[in-house]
């Protein structure tokens, strides 16, 4: 049967994925970033899944102001990087895993959660750069990578508690797939971070760390964070945190901490990173 | 529409419903600019490649201007006009500092030292 292994989260800024295509983890501004995930790519070789069920959002890319769906679940064979109006990132093309990305859609939407199905899509870095933060510069990504899209563009996204509460369920969905399959799920985005206005900028470490300090422990708290809270206190895009509850969601009630890293800045965005395995 | 429970937080826009109503031409717009062939016409001739869309002459000509502060309150989204200053070749940090009103040295500086602090940003007109 298909378990889940190990939950991760990580932040998804597009400057992080620029560093990394153009030679420039080791400057002086980007060295103690790429630091904190030195662990965590020996860690990740070690423990190295078939499939990572990789938690974004999109950022206008895929999805324009056409259709906005609030969860979708890509099942496609593969997925091209795309051009987010720079031309796209020279990274490898990533592949699917179209047979557990069905099922998961199929018993998901059995446990009431009404997901997207999406055929064709191009990926962008909300979904590369995580993989880059993990895996370097490969000619070929190591695993299959089954992308799940989360609305976080247009208010408002799905609530920390939805997130939370899907994630048991695509825990449920990967434990009823009959292939042996090691599986991760990579929640992305966050933390603290406001593109946006005169308060562009802001950052909430304390905030942050606190949040860090109970995803492992106290999800449930977590799950009960309102918007209006991550909207204040992390920034109008610190709300990317719900998506790490989908992780958090899919793992045991009781899990342990394998490795933390958190870096102010990365362009306008603190990074939080974690690696959580199943107690 | 009033009594948005966000209303309270300074200096930043929301993009709800009534944004989203607003703005849906803009950012259409926008989106045209992740073809490479569309960011050669724009960058042609904008004020003709503007033209092509159903847009204000307000967003038009906050376009035009890069101001991207005004944009947003005219239902841009700003990771749909990220679209734009990346046909510039610009960062979003030079959008931020942009949108903040400083030069983006200061805002790096700012950033390297930790961000915008929380106190005093949380709510309009009051320390916290």
């Amino acid at each position: 049967m298909a378990r889940i292994t190990a939950g991760l989260a990580m932040s998804h800024v597009p400057a992080i994925g620029r560093a990394v295509d153009t030679g420039m983890t080791g400057d002086a501004y980007w060295a103690p970033l790429f630091k904190g995930f030195e662990f965590s790519k020996t860690w990740e070789a070690a423990n190295k899944p078939d499939v990572v069920f990789l938690v974004y959002n999109d950022h206008a890319t895929a999805f324009s102001l056409d259709f906005i769906p609030t969860f979708a679940i890509a099942c496609a064979d593969e997925f091209a990087p795309a051009d987010e109006g720079f031309g796209a990132r020279p990274v490898p093309t990533v592949k699917g895993a179209p047979e557990l990305a069905w099922h998961i859609a199929q018993s998901v939407i059995e446990q009431d959660f009404d997901l997207t199905i999406v055929n064709r899509m191009d990926v962008d870095h909300g979904l590369t750069v995580p993989l880059s933060l993990m895996f370097g510069q490969p000619k070929e990504w190591p695993v299959r990578v089954i992308p799940f899209a989360v609305n976080v563009v247009q208010y408002p996204p799905p609530s920390g508690r939805r997130c939370y509460n899907l994630g048991k369920a695509i825990r449920k969905a990967v434990e009823s797939f009959p292939e042996d399959l090691n599986v991760q799920v990579w929640g992305t985005g966050g933390m603290s971070h406001q593109l946006q206005g005169p308060r562009a900028g802001l950052i909430n470490s304390e905030w942050d760390k606190r949040f860090l300090d109970r995803i492992g422990p106290k999800p449930e708290e977590l799950a009960a964070i309102s918007h209006l809270e991550y909207v204040r206190e992390t920034g109008s895009e610190g709300i990317e945190m719900v998506m790490w509850l989908i992780m958090r969601g899919a793992l045991n009630d009781r899990v342990k901490e394998i490795h933390r890293h958190y870096h102010v800045p990365a362009s306008n965005t603190a990074v939080g990173h974690i690696i959580l395995e199943n107690a | 529409m009033t009594g948005k429970p966000y209303d309270d937080i300074p200096g930043t826009t929301i993009f709800d419903a009534e944004m989203s109503r607003r703005g849906y031409h803009l950012n259409q717009f926008c989106m045209s600019l992740m073809k490479a062939e569309n960011r050669e016409a724009f960058k042609a001739d904008e004020r003709g490649y503007l033209d092509r869309w159903p847009m204000s002459e307000e967003q038009k000509q906050g376009v035009l201007a890069r101001d991207f502060n005004g944009l947003i309150a005219l239902g841009g989204n700003i990771y749909f006009l990220a679209k734009i200053f990346a046909t510039d070749g610009k960062s979003f940090q030079w959008a931020a500092a942009r949108m903040t009103g400083v030069p983006e040295a200061d805002y790096l500086a700012m950033m390297v030292g930790g961000g915008r602090n929380p106190k005093g940003n949380r709510y309009k007109g009051k320390p916290d």
